[in-house]
């Protein structure tokens, strides 16, 4: 149960890409975070949410062929580090494309996806994954 | 007058032809797509389901529009391959567009039409003053069981249609529907794929109820098929729609524009909303549209449609166009198709 609350807890982030941005050095934070790091207690009560465009570049990216079992059937597939045009880096999966497609610095955009099932019986988790723009 | 605010759609972009599909039956592709004119059909990535798609088309639709989420009082999702059979798929629609908590919603099962009984539920509260703007989706991953006939047609997409008073790009003149309790197709609980009840599937069920519901709308309204710009009818093949039409009395000129079918197969309760999505991609105010949709079981709803001047102001090309998605696409063989589709089952994977 504690999965199934933590799904629900994040999905602003997840689904809408919901970041924190420090009201005080306005740097911008994904996953939220409720104190900043570098501003510390002058930050607390001062961080706002701000939806993320979902637009940014590749940074580096790796082709995952040992998959965990709940990727099997998307085996081989890529993982990126994707850095959003508002800064934050975050970790992510390209889909619908062909891996000699894939360059550093290409642009990508989020897409909504399913992210993996609990089993037959249990909760989908969704959320973003990107697609070359 | 209420009517089609904003509109947006997504289509997968995999796709298969049925010489694929044919080559590993030992069947005719070329019977197939003279037959019943299908060329290649989408099909979902092993991620996308019919949650997934709403969202796309959701959120083209509220990006297009200028929407504010939050201003959507009603969305109502529907599809027959919903992702769970209890926990509406509206829900994760209005999270994922970021809707406001005092919200209407409902998933919607009609076989192929129930997206469009959403589009007549949300009118009806528009016009009651219930609410200011509703979404109406209809999206599915359709199913069609290996080596059965579905195989060639069943595909997956979907559009949301925002209706409302203000700012209407396409006013929803009439709309109508007609139901019977025919056996044509259906699946039951529990079960991966569905049955279709052969000799039910055309006359009795789609050109009874299609034909029936245009002559009915047409009758209401005093038109005759020469007074539409374009018609668009659910698109089960490309042989049906087109054969409805010319029995209507509809020329190719004024069908070709909404009939996807050929193309990306058959998107069941996404099918006629994508056809008017695409109609409307290139359509000028003053240009009349009749939309009849068809759900098995059966039944169909009629839609009288007259596109304003405001469709000049919007800016279409703001999110992917029908003809962008059917431009953009990959490939499959059957056995990616097969690995895409769990016709291969992956040792204990859990997914």
């Amino acid at each position: 149960m504690g999965k199934l609350s933590a799904v629900w807890r994040e999905t602003n982030h997840r689904y809408r890409l919901v970041a924190h941005q420090c009201g005080n050095c306005k740097k911008m934070y994904f996953p939220p975070r409720d104190i900043c790091p570098d501003c510390h207690r002058e930050s607390i009560g001062k961080m706002k949410e701000k939806q993320l465009s979902g637009n940014g570049r590749i940074e580096s990216f790796t082709i995952v062929h040992d998959a965990p079992s709940a990727f099997a059937r998307q085996r081989p597939y890529v993982l990126a580090l994707v850095k959003l045009d508002e800064g934050p880096i975050l970790t992510a999966q390209i889909v619908d494309s062909d891996f000699s497609e894939l360059e550093a610095g290409k642009k990508v955009r989020a897409v909504f996806r399913k992210i993996r099932e609990d089993g037959k019986g249990g909760i989908i988790q969704y959320g973003y994954k990107f697609v070359l723009e | 007058m209420s009517g089609i605010v904003s509109y947006g759609s997504y289509i997968p972009k995999y796709r298969i032809k049925p010489d694929e599909i044919a080559r590993v039956w030992g069947e005719d592709a070329d019977s197939i797509r003279t037959g019943i004119n299908i060329l290649s059909k989408s099909v979902p990535s092993p991620d996308e389901d019919v949650a997934t798609i709403s969202v796309e088309a959701a959120r083209n639709a509220v990006r297009r529009g200028k929407v504010n989420a939050g201003d959507i009082g009603a969305i109502y999702v529907g599809s027959e391959s919903h992702p769970y059979a209890v926990k509406p798929t509206a829900t994760i629609v209005a999270s994922a567009i970021g809707a406001d908590f005092s919200l209407f919603s409902a998933d919607y099962e009609f076989a192929c039409k129930a997206g469009t009984a959403g589009m007549q539920n949300v009118k009806a509260m528009v016009d009651s003053g219930m609410i200011k703007l509703g979404m109406a989706i209809g999206a599915d991953t359709s199913q069609g069981a290996p080596g059965d006939a579905l195989e060639y047609s069943a595909s997956a997409g979907g559009t949301a249609m925002i209706l409302g008073k203000e700012n209407v790009i396409a006013e929803i003149n009439s709309t109508l529907s007609v139901t019977s309790d025919t056996p044509d197709f259906w699946r039951r609980e529990g079960q991966p794929y569905p049955t279709h009840g052969e000799r039910f599937t055309g006359e009795p069920a789609y050109f009874r109820h299609t034909i029936n519901a245009s002559k009915m709308l047409m009758e209401r309204m005093g038109t005759k098929p020469s007074d539409y710009t374009y018609a668009v009818f659910h698109q089960p093949n490309g042989k049906f729609p087109t054969r409805a039409a010319k029995t209507l009395g509809f020329s190719e000129q004024q069908f070709k524009d909404g009939l996807l079918t050929p193309v990306i197969g058959n998107t069941y309760s996404g099918s006629m909303m994508t056809g008017l999505s695409a109609i409307l991609d290139k359509a000028a105010p003053s240009d009349r549209i009749l939309a009849v949709s068809f759900g098995s079981g059966a039944g169909s709803d009629a839609f009288d449609i007259t596109v304003t001047k405001n469709i000049e102001k919007m800016d279409r090309e703001s999110a992917p166009t029908i003809k962008k998605m059917l431009s953009d696409v990959k490939w499959l063989d059957y056995a990616i198709y097969a690995k895409f589709k769990k016709k291969i089952i992956v040792g204990d994977a859990v997914e």
